[in-house]
């Protein structure tokens, strides 16, 4: 392994300090600390460090998002064959789904790497782990139809003015994976929506509907899909979002290692359940008599276990989680119900609840502040 | 009297080369050295010149913003070298030992015969004052200032750090006279904080009110204790002093002598066999370590792992160091070491490392930053690590921003960098917090002071 290192210490040679290649430095080193933990040690302070980084963090996410990828990928050639043949051989429908699907991770990552390295080596800092987990989830959550440019597209927006403006990973107000979708959504809306995108190919091969089940309760009809398909995820939708089971495999994989945070999790199904309950009371129309099987559909169980545990656009404090969690639970079920347009609510919640988290924190850390600065009052009282 | 302090948030790591109960003598260093900068924001004024002889406990500098207070030679001989460094600041002050001290004599006193004003002019002129440190600001206490309290902790929590209650076993006289001097100090109480878990030797100490402290580290972090006790508010002093330094003061007064001795830790997993040794502040670290090394490659720390200081083998004990820690350099490649569950050797308090399934593993730690440094991502991490009634990160980001509001708003005044140092361990980030709120606090200093 020695000759290894050396051969990369010679390649890295003209991108050290004073060399000429310097200022390339950041894309050598991401390369470079993908094989080696580096051999930086402690100047001051704690002269040892906990085992973890943020590769470490990063991967164990993206681990956590492989069984829904790979179901994903294989519901997606599922949903196509399914239409034209009686049975679907396990493998066809896996190899079709990666025709489709490979294609847009290559180009969410190639793009999204491309700018991030971009921007690290402008700025001279180092390539932050980030993208690993944004690249994957941005082709996670759109549409198997999605033209490879409109992805494209999305990712730089999402990168650029959803992350880079702010000043980079760790300082972004939105979460850049949702931010492309909201993109996508907006900017190519007959692509995001309606019944031919869901499903690949649908508008090639005659005779498929391929809505979504929110799209058909928000028409008025019936979902037309036992709640076993739904939580298993043999059912139309995004790439990734339709099989609950597989997603609460990742939040279990999330919540054991402690990466994602449980409490957020917890709370945003609270929160959609207790949502979807009310309505349930009410139950003026399809949606909202649908529900506890609204936890089941669309991308509601996705958005909850990866999209909101973000933590960098999520709510920082302990009581913070809860609050913003559940209150994505709740506006998730809320826009579902009262915006037929778009019956697809997580993405709306989640970017929504982004935006508050800071003004979430600030209640939360002003009740500390309120205790010390009581404190005081008090001593000056007494003294 | 006795109140209890038990915490919960924190982190006991278990590290190999803890240090036996056995004290014995080192030789004599030749040379002893006083280094400025363990006196932070100290700036000293020269009173002896180079090839000076002088007496152990003679002044060598005072502080130039507090005149009042001196800084002594911990032993006789001459002044050797005066080390300095860019714009001729005083890097460290050398002096030659001779083979036998000579002492300033100050003759000897009883503490609770003397006034207030008495012991603290006696402690000034001795140079015992800088013992004595104040919070906030974690700084040498202002000799005009009065405290509403005293503390004293007489726990080390931190990994391998030396037991107060080994290193004093003998010096319980003195500790007590030293109480009774630093009691004069202060209108408050002096608290003193002992390892709930064992039955401490300092019960029997009069004078004070004893705190029996419970949980994981930081919980012998006296800002934590204080905390618990009698939170600092805006504007407040309070002084804290550490035990063995307790001792000496004590020793001052029983005595007539600066006797800068006193017992510390070698510990760490690179030390052949720890244990406690007696020595003289400013030590030679050559004679502590030399010849009781497991290896060549290997960081020597004048402290505890988590604050110490890096010392090279021809560098000094700290002015205030109880404990020389020795552990590996961690300066090689591991390959996708960053890989989850990667590295079964290395702790990690995140569960994507093994070792929390093995909760009583002892751990060699090394040097390696463990990955680079990012910006912070993960949240909830620092808070498991901090028993203060505060928001570590929001506070890291105010101090970040210089925002002066925010730091006091979010209790600056409660935390030293001591207190932050296990979140310098554990965040993901790699984030230098000990820095960040080391010069948080000077910058309250110079706005607010």
């Amino acid at each position: 392994m020695k000759f290894l290192r050396d051969k990369i210490d010679q390649i890295k040679k003209p991108f050290g300090k004073g060399e000429k290649l310097e200022k390339f430095a950041p894309a050598v080193n991401a390369l470079d600390t993908f094989l080696y933990v580096p051999n930086h040690t402690t100047k001051h302070g704690a002269h040892i460090r906990d085992a973890v980084d943020l590769k470490r963090t990063m991967i164990t996410v993206v681990l956590a998002l492989i069984p829904a990828l790979i179901f994903g990928t294989w519901n997606a050639g599922y949903q196509s064959l399914s239409q034209i043949q009686e049975v679907v051989p396990f493998m066809d429908a896996l190899v079709h789904g990666m025709w489709k699907v490979l294609p847009m991770i290559a180009v969410s990552y190639g793009v999204g790497l491309g700018i991030e390295f971009y921007f690290a080596i402008v700025r001279g800092h180092e390539v932050n782990e980030g993208y690993l987990v944004t690249g994957l989830l941005i082709p996670m959550i759109m549409p198997i139809d999605l033209p490879l440019w409109m992805l494209a597209l999305s990712v730089i927006f999402a990168v650029i003015i959803g992350k880079e403006a702010f000043g980079g990973t760790g300082m972004n107000i939105l979460n850049p994976a949702l931010t492309a979708r909201a993109f996508a959504f907006f900017a190519y809306p007959t692509y995001m929506s309606g019944d031919k995108v869901w499903v690949s190919d649908a508008t090639t091969t005659d005779a498929i509907s391929g809505e979504t089940i929110l799209g058909k309760l928000a028409a008025g009809q019936e979902a037309g899909y036992d709640t076993w398909s739904m939580f298993a995820g043999t059912i139309p939708g995004s790439i990734s979002e339709t099989s609950v089971l597989w997603i609460l495999v990742g939040a279990a994989i999330l919540v054991i290692t402690g990466v994602g945070s449980w409490r957020i999790i917890v709370s945003g199904f609270l929160g959609a359940a207790f949502t979807a309950f009310l309505f349930e009371l009410w139950g003026a129309n399809p949606l909202m008599n649908f529900g506890m099987s609204h936890l089941l559909v669309g991308g509601l169980a996705f958005g909850i276990v990866f999209m909101a545990t973000d933590p960098v656009s999520a709510a920082q404090t302990t009581r913070g989680k809860w609050i913003y969690g559940f209150l994505i639970g709740f506006f998730s079920i809320l826009i579902r119900v009262f915006n037929p347009a778009y019956p697809e609510g997580v993405m709306m919640a989640i970017l929504l609840l982004n935006v508050f988290a800071p003004t979430i924190d600030h209640y939360v850390v002003e009740g500390n502040v309120k205790r010390r600065k009581k404190r005081v009052a008090k001593q000056l009282k007494t003294a | 009297m006795s109140k209890d302090i038990r915490i919960k948030k924190g982190l006991d790591l278990k590290l190999v080369g803890e240090a036996e109960a056995k004290v014995d003598a080192t030789s004599r260093s030749q040379v002893y050295s006083i280094k400025p900068s363990d006196f932070h924001k100290v700036t000293p004024k020269l009173v002896l010149k180079e090839g000076a002889e002088v007496k152990a406990g003679e002044v060598i500098f005072y502080s130039k913003n507090d005149e009042a207070v001196k800084f002594v030679s911990p032993v006789s001989g001459k002044i050797s070298e005066i080390k300095r460094g860019e714009k001729r600041v005083i890097l460290e002050i050398n002096i030659l030992a001779d083979a036998q001290d000579t002492f300033v004599e100050h003759g000897k006193k009883n503490p609770k015969e003397m006034s207030a004003e008495q012991v603290k002019s006696h402690l000034l002129a001795s140079g015992c004052w800088p013992f004595i440190k104040q919070r906030p600001y974690d700084v040498v206490a202002t000799s005009t200032d009065t405290p509403k309290a005293i503390f004293i902790s007489a726990y080390n929590s931190a990994p391998l750090s030396a037991d107060v209650e080994v290193a004093l076993k003998d010096k319980l006289t003195q500790f007590q006279a030293g109480v009774d001097a630093l009691s004069k100090l202060t209108q408050g109480k002096v608290h003193l904080s002992v390892n709930g878990k064992v039955n401490s030797i300092f019960s029997s100490v009069s004078g004070v009110e004893l705190h029996k402290v419970f949980g994981p580290h930081p919980s012998g972090n006296v800002g934590v204790q204080i905390s618990k006790i009698d939170p600092i508010n805006a504007g407040e002093r309070v002084w804290i002093v550490a035990p063995q330094d307790v001792a000496i003061i004590g020793d001052l007064f029983l005595t007539g002598k600066f006797d800068a001795t006193k017992v510390i830790a070698l510990t760490g997993s690179e030390v052949t066999k720890p244990q406690y040794y007696t020595v003289r502040i400013g030590a030679q670290m050559k004679e502590i370590v030399s010849g009781k090394l497991a290896s060549d490659n290997v960081r020597i720390i004048s402290g505890d792992v988590f604050t110490g200081d890096k010392v090279s083998a021809n560098g000094n004990l700290g002015y205030y160091s109880n404990t020389v820690t020795v552990i590996p350099e961690g300066n090689q490649y591991r390959m996708f070491g960053w890989l989850p569950f990667a590295g079964a050797n290395k702790h990690s308090m995140q569960r994507t490392a093994l070792s929390w399934l093995m909760p009583g593993k002892k751990y060699v730690a090394d040097t390696n930053l463990n990955g680079e440094e990012r910006a912070l991502v993960v949240t909830g991490e620092m808070e498991k690590v901090m028993p203060l009634d505060i928001y570590p990160m929001q506070l890291l980001k105010a101090c970040l921003a210089n925002d002066i509001d925010k730091m006091e708003s979010l209790g600056i005044y409660e935390v030293a960098p001591e207190d932050f140092a296990l979140i310098d361990y554990t965040n993901t980030s790699k984030l230098e917090a000990q820095v960040i709120i080391r010069e948080a606090l000077d910058l309250m200093i110079n706005e607010v002071g």
